[in-house]
C-alpha cells in the first residue's frame, strides 16, 4: 500500500551486493553522475553560507575591502534601525495571515474536489493556474492596480484603495498569496486521494456522522501532506519578494507597511551597499526559517500520523 | 413501495449542482484579476480608472502598439529574446544536472549517500538570500554581473533541489529489474542511465522543464540584481521600468506588455497542465 510521508533519506538496498572492484567502479560512476551537483553545493551553496556569515561581522561595500566590525551589524540591526523591525513586523503579520488563509481555502476546494464525478479535472488545473501566473510581475502590478485608488476593490468596497493605506496594503499583498491556493490544492487532493475509501466505510457502518470522520480519519491521514504544505508555504512567504517590490514601487511602502524582509535586505544589499548589513540579515533570515522549521518539526511529533509507523 | 427491479428515476443530486455552482462561481471570482488585465490592456487611457466597466467602450489596440516599441528603446522583440534565452538556457541546464544527480541519488550507492541526500533536501528549504550576497560577489569577481551567466550557469550545477528530489521520486518507482537486465545485457551505470532509465524518466523530465522555463521566465528578484543595462532586460525586467511611473497614461501599453509577458506561461499551462499539476501533486507525496 502506497503512504504519504515526507522522505527522510534513500533506503533502497542495492540489487546483489557486487564484487569488490565492481563496487568501487559503479562507487566512481556514482560521483561521476554527481559532480555537477556536488560542485554546486560546494561553490553555491556552502562556500557561499560560509562567506556571508563572515560578512556579516564586516562592513563592506563591494568596492573596499570588508571591514572586521564584530557584531556591530547585529547590534544595529537589533537596537538602532526601526526599519528592520517595521519589516520583521510586516513579515511576520503577513506570514501569519496569508499562510492559514492559503492551506485552509487549499483544504478547503480538495475536500469539495474530492468526491467529483465530472469536472474534477478541470477544476483542479483552473485552480492550479493562479499558482503559475501569480508569482509574475505583471500579476504584482494588476493587483496594484485593482487595490489602488479608484481600482476594483475600492469601487466595490469604497474604503478607497488598500495599496495606499499603511494599515491595509499588506493584505492586498497577503490575498495575492491566498490567490495561489492551487499549488497546496493539488497536493492536499492527491494526498487525500491515498485515503483508502474502506476507512470511511467503516466509519459510517459504525454511524459516524460526516464532521468525526473529518476529524478522525482524513485529518490525521492527510496530517504528512498537511505538514509538508505547511512548512513549504510558510519558508516560501517568508521570502516573499515580488508583489511587495510592485505594490510599493521597490520601497515597502506606505508608512514601511509592505517593507517586507526580503525587500529590506534587498535595499540595505543592493541598494545602499552594505553588503555586511545585508549579510547579517540574511544569517537571521536563515536562522530564523531553520528555527521555525525545527518548531513546526518537533511539534509535529503530536499531530502528524505516518501509517508506515505504527510502532512509534 | 417500490422494488429494486422498478426502474427508479434517479434522485437529482442537488449537492453536486450546488458545489459545481460553488466551485464556478469561486472560478469566476478568481479569473477576474485575468480579465481584468485583458480588458484594460485593450483600454483608452482615460477609461482605465474613470470607468467601472470591466470591457473598453472601443479596443485600443494602439496600446500594444506602443508595448511592442517597448521600453528604454529596447523593442519587445529582443525582451522576449532575452527572456527566452535565459529560460530556455535554464531548461537545459536544469534538466542535464538534475537528472545526473538524481539517477545517483535514486540509483546507485556511495558513500555518504544518507547524509548528502539528507543534505541535499534540506538546501530545498534554504532561503535563496542566505547565499545570494555572496553568489552575488563571485560573479562580481568573475566579471560576470550584468551578463547571463549568473542566471543560467547555477542550473547547471543542479542547484534547484527542487527538481533532483522530484525526478528522484519518480525514478525510484521504476522497476529495478530493468538496470538489472541492461547490466546482464553488458551496460554499466552510464549506458543504463542514458539508454534504459533517461528515456522512462522522460514525464518528470518534462515536468522540471516546464517548471525551470516558467519560474525562470517569472523569476524577478535574480534578473534585478544581475542585469542593469536595458538591452540585457528580460520582459520581467522591463514591466520594472513602469512600477515606479505614476502617469496614469502609461497604463494601456503597460498593462499589454504585462499581457506579453504572461502570454508564454498561459500557453505553456495549456499545453502541459497535465505534467504540471502532477508534478505538483508528486512532490508532495511518495508513491
Amino acid at each position: 500500500m502506497t503512504t504519504t510521508q515526507i522522505p527522510t533519506a534513500v533506503r533502497t538496498p542495492d540489487v546483489d551486493p557486487p564484487s569488490k572492484p565492481r563496487r568501487r567502479q559503479r562507487e566512481g560512476a556514482a560521483w561521476v553522475f554527481l559532480s555537477p551537483w556536488v560542485l554546486g553545493a560546494a561553490v553555491l551553496t556552502l562556500l557561499p553560507m560560509a562567506v556571508s556569515l563572515y560578512l556579516s561581522f564586516t562592513d563592506y561595500d563591494l568596492f573596499n575591502p570588508p571591514q572586521w566590525v564584530g557584531l556591530r551589524n547585529y547590534t544595529q540591526m537589533f537596537t538602532e534601525d526601526p526599519r528592520y523591525w517595521r519589516s520583521v513586523v510586516a513579515t511576520l503579520t503577513y506570514v501569519v495571515i496569508a499562510v492559514p488563509l492559503q492551506l485552509g481555502l487549499a483544504l478547503v476546494v480538495a475536500l469539495a474536489l474530492k468526491n467529483m464525478r465530472r469536472g474534477k479535472g478541470f477544476y483542479r488545473s483552473a485552480f492550479y493556474a493562479p499558482s503559475l501566473l501569480g508569482t509574475s510581475m505583471s500579476i504584482a502590478l494588476v493587483w496594484r492596480a485593482i487595490f489602488n485608488d479608484g481600482g476594483t476593490v475600492d469601487n466595490l468596497l469604497g474604503t478607497g484603495g488598500w495599496v495606499n493605506k499603511p494599515g491595509w496594503a499588506l493584505f492586498a499583498v497577503a490575498l495575492l498569496t491566498v490567490w495561489q491556493f492551487g499549488a497546496p490544492m493539488v497536493i492536499f487532493l492527491a494526498g487525500l486521494q491515498q485515503i483508502p475509501t474502506e476507512l470511511y466505510e467503516a466509519a459510517s457502518v459504525d454511524g459516524a456522522s460526516r464532521w468525526r470522520q473529518f476529524l478522525s480519519i482524513t485529518v490525521p491521514m492527510l496530517s504528512p501532506v498537511i505538514f509538508f504544505n505547511l512548512v513549504l508555504q510558510t519558508i516560501q512567504a517568508f521570502q516573499v519578494f515580488t508583489p511587495a517590490f510592485a505594490v510599493s514601487a521597490g520601497k515597502g511602502g506606505p508608512a514601511d507597511s509592505t517593507l517586507f524582509y526580503t525587500l529590506y535586505l534587498y535595499d540595505r544589499g543592493f541598494v545602499a551597499s552594505h553588503m555586511g548589513y545585508a549579510s547579517a540579515m540574511a544569517w537571521v533570515l536563515l536562522l530564523v526559517i531553520g528555527a521555525v522549521t525545527a518548531v513546526l518539526f518537533r511539534t509535529s511529533r503530536s499531530w502528524v500520523f505516518y501509517a508506515s509507523e505504527g510502532d512509534r | 413501495m417500490t422494488t429494486s427491479t422498478v426502474a427508479v428515476r434517479k434522485p437529482v443530486a442537488w449537492h453536486r449542482i450546488a458545489l459545481h455552482l460553488g466551485c464556478l462561481a469561486a472560478l469566476l471570482v478568481m479569473l477576474y484579476p485575468l480579465a481584468w488585465l485583458l480588458a484594460t490592456s485593450l483600454k483608452p487611457a482615460n477609461e482605465v480608472i474613470a470607468s467601472l466597466d470591466l470591457l473598453p467602450s472601443s479596443l485600443e489596440w494602439s496600446n500594444y502598439q506602443t508595448a511592442l516599441d517597448g521600453v528604454n528603446d529596447v523593442s519587445v522583440w529582443q525582451l522576449l529574446g532575452n527572456s527566452l534565452f535565459i529560460a530556455g538556457g535554464a531548461v537545459v541546464g536544469n534538466v542535464l544536472s538534475c537528472s545526473l544527480a538524481a539517477y545517483a541519488f535514486a540509483r546507485l550507492r556511495f558513500r555518504f549517500r544518507g547524509p548528502l541526500f539528507a543534505f541535499m533536501i534540506a538546501t530545498i528549504m534554504l532561503p535563496h538570500h542566505a547565499v545570494l550576497i555572496p553568489q552575488y560577489i563571485i560573479f562580481n569577481q568573475l566579471g560576470m554581473v550584468n551578463t547571463y551567466w549568473p542566471l543560467i550557469l547555477p542550473k547547471f550545477l543542479a542547484t534547484e533541489a527542487f527538481f533532483v528530489f522530484l525526478i528522484v521520486q519518480f525514478m525510484r518507482g521504476l522497476p529495478r529489474e530493468l538496470e538489472e537486465a541492461a547490466r546482464i545485457d553488458g551496460c554499466g551505470p552510464f549506458r543504463s542511465f542514458f539508454l534504459v532509465i533517461l528515456p522512462l524518466t522522460r514525464p518528470a523530465l518534462i515536468t522540471t522543464a516546464i517548471f525551470t522555463f516558467i519560474w525562470t521566465w517569472n523569476d524577478f528578484f535574480t534578473q534585478l540584481i544581475y542585469l542593469f543595462s536595458p538591452e540585457k532586460f528580460t520582459l520581467t525586467l522591463a514591466l520594472r521600468s513602469f512600477v515606479d511611473a505614476s502617469s496614469q497614461s502609461a497604463f494601456g501599453p503597460m498593462f499589454a506588455m504585462s499581457v506579453i509577458a504572461l502570454l508564454p506561461i498561459v500557453l505553456f499551462f495549456l499545453a502541459f497542465q497535465r505534467f504540471l499539476v502532477e508534478g505538483m501533486a508528486n512532490s508532495g507525496i511518495k508513491g
